[in-house]
């Protein structure tokens, strides 16, 4: 991403005759005055904090005074051991977050993005009437704020709600959504007869949880969040599809048609392959943004039921906050920041290998853009 | 309900396709044209299915918030209110604290708007036109600090307004937003697009560095500052996290700590849902009018070269 790695743009050559002197005067002073502001409110806000909690971390401060004071104690990986490996109740509930959160990934990230792309191509089309109806359409649920949608989905998923009275109109039985604890593939083992927790399967596998509850998949509480997640990113990463799709022009198109190609084999064969840049760069983001998950969580249910919708953010701040332990909490939000991290760096690496092969001139002007508009998703959630 | 009002877009859709189309032996058009309608058909409705997956949540709310309680649960698919009532709304303008919630979201999201538009800009313009020692540093300094997440800062930024004794106030709520490095990054991209002629010329008559800056570069810059714009007011009305960490006075809620504990179920009892829709809705009307005044914008910021 820096900008060292990049040519330097030609506009640049007659600044560094006029170094030293003449217009270029008073630079170096305006250059910091003007970038003081920032560089003060990101590094007391945010670097300064980062440091303040990683002490809090390795500290057995309980929330009294401050936290530099004489009588703090540093206590080492302590915090750390007691949430990964202390065999407890922090241990399990650390081990439950993070096994809600996995299945929320493994269904939210393919979901958002299959169903963004579907909504992006099918708006792309050149024929279609009241395109930038259906575009605003798909969109506006990314612009409103997470609380109001997720009060709009406590209604629509209450017991008696729309949803459950549209799957009684069909003839089926809705479940009560909020206080359904089951997991998804237990439910699905339950209609074969598997019973809870089968031999084989009850032991202890990692983090206090048997392989029977890794397995159990998202609770049903959990589902009506996946679907509240997916309906309110497809918007947002429909529009960096939709970027994307433009880039690419009518020419490739109508070549593929002249080939002979029918509609399918031109998506899987010259469309999807084109986008593949766009497509990791929704998969990052998607992967960054999941493990945050914590607006939706704080207001539907704060975890319940039984702890089926905790998520790794929302422990954290539970752990500190409600509980008063601060430093298992900021040692929680250190372990998730370390996951967020690897994976990132995993998809950039793979993301790297690919793109290598394919780096010609529209493809990084494409990914330029593409900058952008990530980071305009990314501020807008 | 929908289908009725299919057929004459699909038909118009359809004839647009076939003009469009080269001439052909007249039974062959005959074929297209079925496998045209018959396709068109089909994907208009799969969209208008979807449309409307996406915004009857949105009508069914406005609607319910109009119902009476036992209506609202009673009939949750309705559109319309078996008797109307705006008892709701009298209720949360009288007896709840959501006009100082507003004012509050209305404060805050003002300063942090224009704080984030100005300085963001005055950095972003550092970092791609003044040559000064260590900008590089910056840079990547602040391309690292985008990548944190902002869900880990929650415990951080806690820590820190506890330390500096700004837990609890407006400052403590306020100072944090007002600088974000994804702002920087954009208007550094944006100035880095724009000739810098002008600006030289500016200067060989004389002008000041912050007097170029202030009347020459930043207007050229609007669009990129309209983004900006709608980015901040955005992000500041519907924030969330960093609000439920910096206060607990309730006096200093916003609209979402707010309206979060009405959903939580912290005030009141009962569902109450015509109560909470209502409230839902009102903090949403703002970002929504933002959003349909610069729609074109928002949805252009896509538009590649090909158009139409």
């Amino acid at each position: 991403m820096s900008t060292s790695t990049l040519p330097r743009p030609a506009k640049d050559s007659p600044r560094n005759r006029n170094r030293g002197g003449g217009i270029r005067s008073g630079e170096g002073r305006f250059g910091w005055l003007f970038t003081a502001p920032a560089i003060v409110i990101i590094g007391v806000f945010l670097v300064l904090p980062i440091f303040l909690a990683l002490w809090v971390s390795v500290s057995d401060w309980g929330g009294l005074g401050s936290p530099i004071n004489s009588q703090v104690g540093f206590v080492g990986a302590k915090n750390f051991a007691h949430v990964l490996t202390s065999g407890g109740l922090a241990e399990k509930d650390f081990g439950t977050s993070i096994r809600n959160n996995l299945w929320f990934v493994v269904f939210v990230v393919p979901l958002q993005t299959a169903l963004a792309l579907f909504l992006a191509v099918q708006v792309n089309r050149r024929v279609l009437r009241g395109r930038s109806f259906f575009r605003t359409a798909y969109y506006f649920p990314s612009v409103t704020s997470a609380v109001a949608i997720t009060g709009i989905f406590a209604f629509l998923f209450a017991s008696s709600g729309a949803v459950n009275s549209v799957i009684a109109a069909l003839g089926g039985k809705g479940p009560t959504w909020f206080a359904d604890p089951r997991g998804l593939f237990h439910i699905i083992a339950g209609l074969f007869g598997v019973g809870d927790n089968p031999p084989g399967l009850s032991t202890p596998a990692f983090l206090e949880l048997s392989w029977w509850d890794w397995l159990a998949g998202p609770s049903v509480a959990m589902c009506v969040i996946i679907i509240l997640v997916i309906f309110t990113t497809s918007g947002t990463f429909m529009l960096l599809f939709l970027a994307a799709l433009q880039n690419i022009g009518v020419e490739v198109e109508e070549a593929s048609l002249i080939d002979g190609a029918g509609p399918f084999r031109k998506f899987f064969s010259v469309t999807l392959p084109m986008l593949r840049p766009t497509l990791f760069t929704v998969l990052t983001l998607g992967l960054i943004g999941t493990w945050q998950i914590f607006d939706q969580i704080y207001i539907l249910g704060q975890g319940k039921p039984a702890k089926t919708t905790l998520t790794p953010a929302f422990l954290a701040y539970q752990t500190s906050f409600k509980d008063l332990n601060w430093g298992d909490g900021a040692a929680i939000s250190f372990v998730l920041f370390a996951i967020i991290v690897t994976l990132t760096l995993l998809q950039r690496l793979v993301l790297r290998d690919r793109d290598k092969e394919r780096l010609d001139r529209p493809m990084s002007r494409l990914l330029a853009n593409e900058k952008t508009a990530a980071e305009k998703s990314r501020s807008i959630r | 309900m929908t289908t009725t009002a299919l057929p004459p877009e699909v038909n118009a859709a359809t004839q647009a396709t076939i003009k469009r189309s080269p001439p052909r032996p007249p039974s062959g058009v005959r074929r297209e044209w079925q496998r045209f309608h018959i396709g068109a058909i089909l994907s208009y409705a799969m969209l208008i299915l979807f449309a409307i997956i996406y915004i009857y949540p949105f009508l069914v709310a406005v609607s319910s918030s109009f119902k009476t309680d036992g209506d609202a649960t009673n009939n949750p698919l309705s559109l319309i209110p078996q008797t109307w009532t705006v008892a709701a709304y009298q209720q949360l303008f009288s007896g709840s604290p959501l006009p100082l919630w507003a004012l509050n979201t209305a404060f805050i999201t003002i300063i942090v708007t224009t704080a984030r538009v100005f300085l963001d800009s005055l950095a972003g313009y550092a970092l791609s036109r003044l040559k000064f020692r260590g900008r590089t540093v910056v840079f990547s300094a602040l391309i690292a600090v985008m990548a944190v997440p902002n869900v880990v800062l929650l415990i951080p930024r806690f820590l820190i307004l506890k330390q500096f004794g700004l837990y609890d106030s407006y400052a403590g709520m306020i100072i944090p937003l007002i600088v974000d490095a994804g702002g920087i990054f954009i208007m550094k991209q944006f100035f880095e697009s724009i000739p810098v002629s002008v600006e030289e010329a500016a200067r060989i008559d004389g002008a000041g560095i912050f007097r170029t800056f202030w009347t020459i570069v930043l207007p050229m810059a609007r669009p990129a500052l309209v983004t900006l714009f709608i980015l901040s007011f955005q992000g500041s009305w519907n924030e969330f996290g960093a609000f439920v960490v910096s206060r607990q006075n309730p006096d200093l809620n916003t609209l979402t700590t707010g309206i979060a504990s009405l959903f939580s179920g912290q005030l009141g009892s009962g569902n109450q849902f015509p109560l909470k829709l209502a409230a839902a809705i009102l903090m949403t009307i703002p970002v929504a009018t933002i959003f349909f005044i610069f729609q074109r914008k928002i949805m252009n910021t896509t538009e590649g070269g090909e158009k139409g």
